[in-house]
């Protein structure tokens, strides 16, 4: 790794007056630090959110989940709250990474990447979650803009992200055999405005799949959606899949996010 | 330079370091633990999984300035003395090892396994792994290891 | 040695190599790499100690790799299924340059193996081994026999569907009859001894062959394909007899050596010329000592891997640890046993003709006069009352030549069930039931066949070395990309042996190291081939796997 500075603040804002334009914020570090290693990223400051109480920690009231930005994977897996409000949330959180990355990756940090492969962009997109930063609130659909790109602003800092309770939601994943990132993953929710359907893995941000929300819409069930295909064109394409099995796994995996939905 | 301290397998270490050294570098290099080890850049192999607070981590893919303030568990701190810990004792009594160098954090990754699952099924085991390469074993062995040392555990 | 005479860095008796822990090896550690060579070069240069470390990426792109072959064959039967003849043409990938044993991997480890476990009147084999732009290829963890394996095993279960026969019954009708040995195979080989009808036998009950239709028709009322695939394998290993090898063109011997020290006081320590990574060699070579010299295991140590202490070696591969470098201890031990009948005959005023000996007890025949031999080590150290013309100390060593290759072989089945909606292959079942000849120590053979059929698995599933077609990049530079088994890609292992002992050594073990990896890529693609009912190549990625099972 190139070197840096390194700083630890207590609160958010002192937080973000430490980021300065060739800083970065580090939270749980799974992704970032693998970049780092590679040398494919340099930066002049990392100022570590790990200290921050306010950006840890899981509240259910009403109909809303908050999880804070820095709640690690392992944390909103085995949560007694998220289990039982939207439990494809937990479902979701323990197959991110493996245990290891799971004690140490958090939320915030997973979406502010916004790495084609993960998987929390397709739930934030299909629960119509909300992102919340220090300086005002994303709705999920504006906030994944493309291919490691998102909507927030230079120091900009994610402070949580709420998700409305769905009636029910399902999400099914196709490891990448060896990276065991989502090649291909599905977030179906159904709430009481629709159906909301989010793929991510096979493009190169997370996308919605309208077809496939008008027939579940009209008919909730696995075999609703079962045929209806993708366009392969704009798909990734590389040597585990193609464009063209990545929008065939799109369709087996919404059905089974259906099937396992709840 | 920063500075930084911790405990490490019950010890207090205090140390000046350059803020882009790995968490495995520090345990390795400063305070000479060779058992955690380095078996790829990538994140994928987990032979250098440790413990932060009581729960496993690659100490490759964390700055030793994040544990600041931690209580750090490696391979080494894990027996008691001459005695070793129960799933050490499995590892070597179903030939759980060939070579040993996924070992210390296979064993790191397992403990925390079965702190979390404390009668894991072998589907549990195998998947509760999955941040573990092993190219000797073919983890059979492995597996009969923490299915065995999980009972001897209390589960 | 290699380095010395080779790089003329220095006399051979000035170079000291020191191997101790190693974290595996499988073939790969063997060869003498530039890096190596250079940081001995610039030690000697700069005349200060010189550290190199490789990381993962840089191992990615110069660790030999292996098993890169394209191979055309055919095989001619009879009306009832008995072989002709067998014709193969192989174009073997050496890399950009020739690694250390590269071009002897295709040729001399691969085409006299392609006789397989059958009577096969006619053989023949060619093979072009040609440069490209890939990292070299060497030999891997089975070397040129899992690939032999794979063509012949391949085209066996292949002819089987073709001609609407049990793939097993094909192979029982084709064995080499258990009374015919020593069985001299076309392609130069003598097979020692075996009994392939017996494994064949063995692993299909492990696996309940017979039951497998029924499981088959249970798997597509959930809309799965299930298939069952046979690998019939044989090997040749206990590498190897110099004067075969040196017949071949080899510029070295391939004997083993090993000292067998008494200390004053009872202990054992043995210097052996193999190095142990992993294999257990401190346990089995202890083993040896304390069956055959009555010497409490924990009273033996066993060295290894440094030259001052062990100056001569001829390396651990070719599954030859047990076969030659056992072998070289139990000479070294029978030696010992020699020496200390003539001092057991002096202490006790008998002749040396009278004395008999059983695990570490020296006795006058018909008589209950008897010393053990610690009494024995502690007089020949301290030779106050001893033969005159014999020299004190106990240690002797020993070089032992093999006088043939080892033919370990054996049935492997595997049975699998794929989703054909993902082209995900789940390995429901695996029986291993192998032949090795005598045994040590059962749980390291079986940790050693668990951790073979492990990789060859991966080589039929999951990895492989992909370079891209325009820039010649390699893209699986690490592993996120290459992918390597983990736990949850793997099954538990059914694992059986059975016992034809080997002839040609003294312990009459054949070896077991490379075995599984030889075995498992054809048993594994047969199974999937038979689910889908087509033919893919390895490996049997999910995308390719998903292909076949649309136009199936």
């Amino acid at each position: 790794m190139y070197s840096f500075e390194y700083e630890r603040p207590k609160g958010i804002s002192e937080a973000v007056g430490a980021v300065g334009e060739d800083d970065k914020f580090l939270a749980g570090g799974q992704s970032f630090l693998p970049t780092l290693k590679l040398r494919l990223a340099q930066v002049d400051k990392l100022v570590d959110l790990g200290s921050i109480a306010e950006l840890k920690g899981i509240t259910v009231s009403g109909n809303e989940v908050s999880i804070g930005a820095m709640t690690t994977h392992a944390t909103v897996a085995s949560s007694a709250d998220v289990k039982s409000s939207i439990p494809a949330l937990a479902h979701l959180a323990a197959h991110i990474g493996d245990a290891q990355v799971r004690n140490r990756g958090t939320i915030g940090g997973s979406i502010a990447n916004n790495d084609p492969a993960a998987d929390y962009p397709s739930a934030l997109v299909a629960l119509g979650a909300t992102v919340h930063t220090n300086n005002r609130t994303i709705a999920a659909e504006d906030f994944f803009v493309d291919l490691f790109e998102t909507a927030l602003e230079e120091g900009e800092l994610i402070t949580k992200v709420t998700f409305p309770i769905a009636e029910k939601a399902g999400y099914a994943k196709f490891p990448n055999p060896a990276s065991r990132f989502a090649l291909v993953g599905v977030f179906v929710a159904k709430t009481a405005s629709g159906v909301r359907v989010a793929v991510t893995g096979a493009g190169p941000s997370v996308f919605r799949q309208g077809d496939m929300e008008a027939a579940l819409d009209s008919n909730f069930s696995p075999d609703a959606v079962k045929g209806i295909k993708t366009d392969a064109s704009g798909l990734n394409s590389d040597i585990h899949a193609s464009a063209e099995y990545r929008a065939h796994l799109i369709s087996v995996m919404a059905s089974r996010a259906v099937a396992a939905a709840s | 330079m920063t500075s930084v301290s911790m405990t490490v397998n019950g010890k207090s270490v205090t140390a000046d370091v350059a803020p882009n050294t790995l968490l495995v570098q520090f345990i390795r290099e400063n305070l000479r633990l060779t058992g955690t080890h380095v078996g790829c850049d990538t994140s994928q192999c987990g032979a250098c999984t440790v413990h932060v607070n009581g729960d496993s981590v690659k100490s490759c893919t964390m700055l030793a300035v994040q544990a600041d303030g931690a209580e750090v568990t490696t391979i080494e701190g894990l027996a008691n003395g001459a005695d070793l810990h129960p799933m050490q004792e499995a590892f070597k009594e179903n030939h759980g090892l060939q070579c040993g160098f996924c070992t210390p954090g296979m064993i790191m990754s397992a403990v925390d396994l079965v702190k979390r699952n404390p009668n894991p099924s072998e589907e549990t085991i195998r998947k509760e792994l999955e941040g573990n390469i092993c190219r000797c074993t073919g983890y059979h062995n492995i597996v009969k290891s923490v299915k065995q040392a999980s009972e001897n555990m209390g589960g | 040695m290699i380095l010395s005479a080779f790089v003329a860095i220095a006399p051979e008796h000035k170079l000291r190599v020191i191997a101790p822990d190693v974290g595996g090896g499988f073939g790969s550690k063997i060869f003498v790499y530039a890096e190596e060579t250079t940081t001995i070069w610039a030690a000697k240069r700069v005349g200060r100690p010189i550290k190199w470390t490789a990381d993962r990426s840089e191992a990615f792109l110069t660790d030999a790799h292996g098993r890169d072959h394209a191979t055309h064959a055919e095989m001619a039967f009879d009306a009832d299924g008995h072989i002709l003849g067998f014709r193969v043409s192989t174009k073997a990938n050496m890399g950009a340059y020739l690694s250390t044993f590269a071009s002897a991997v295709p040729t001399y480890l691969y085409a006299t193996l392609l006789n397989g476990q059958y009577k096969m009147p006619c053989i023949y084999a060619e093979v072009m081994a040609g440069f490209t732009n890939t990292t070299p290829v060497d030999a891997y963890r089975g070397a040129g026999r899992p690939e032999a394996t794979y063509v012949v095993e391949r085209m066996m279960e292949r002819a089987a569907r073709d001609m609407n026969m049990d793939p097993t019954e094909l192979r029982m009708k084709n064995f080499i009859s258990p009374d015919a040995y020593p069985y001299e195979t076309p392609v130069i080989m003598t097979y020692d001894s075996g009994d392939y009808p017996l494994t064949m036998n063995t692993a299909k009950k492990m696996i309940d062959y017979d039951g497998f239709q029924a499981r088959k028709a249970e798997s597509a009322s959930r809309g799965k394909l299930r298939g069952i695939g046979s690998a019939a394998y044989i090997e040749a290993c206990g590498i190897a007899p110099s004067a075969a090898v040196g017949s071949l063109g080899a510029g070295v011997g391939l004997w083993e050596s090993a000292e067998v020290r008494f200390n004053p006081t009872g202990s054992v320590t043995v210097f052996t010329g193999s190095h142990s990574h992993g294999q257990g060699h401190e346990t089995t070579f202890a083993q040896l000592i304390a069956d055959k010299l009555g010497v409490p295991f924990d009273q033996v140590e066993v060295v290894h891997g440094d030259t001052t202490k062990v100056p001569f070696g001829m390396g651990t591969y070719g599954s030859r640890s047990l076969a030659v470098g056992g072998s070289a201890i139990v000479k070294a031990a029978d030696k010992i046993v020699e020496k200390a009948k003539k001092i057991a005959a002096h202490l006790m005023e008998a002749s040396a003709d009278d004395i008999e000996h059983s695990h570490g007890v020296f006795s006058i025949a018909g008589t209950d006069k008897q010393m053990t031999i610690g009494e024995i080590a502690f007089a020949a150290y301290v030779p106050h009352n001893y033969p005159e013309d014999l020299e004190p100390g106990l240690a002797e060593n020993a070089f032992y030549d093999p006088l043939n290759f080892t033919f370990p072989a054996g049935t492997h089945i595997a049975e699998v069930e794929i989703d054909p909606d993902t082209g995900i292959v789940d390995i429901v079942d695996w029986a291993a039931a192998d032949d090795f000849g005598n045994i040590i120590n059962p749980m390291i053979v079986e940790g050693q066949v668990h951790g073979g059929v492990a990789q060859g698995i991966g080589q039929a599933l999951l990895e492989g070395v992909v370079y891209d077609d325009t820039s010649g990049q390699l893209l699986t530079g690490s592993y996120m990309d290459y992918c390597m088994p983990r736990a949850d890609d793997l099954p538990s292992f059914k694992v059986e042996a059975t016992n034809t002992p080997c002839p040609s050594n003294p312990l009459g073990v054949k070896g077991c190291g490379e075995a599984g990896a030889i075995a498992a890529p054809a048993a594994l693609m047969n199974a999937i081939t038979d689910a889908l009912g087509k033919e893919i190549d390895m490996p049997a990625t999910p995308e390719k796997v998903w292909q076949a099972a649309q136009s199936a």
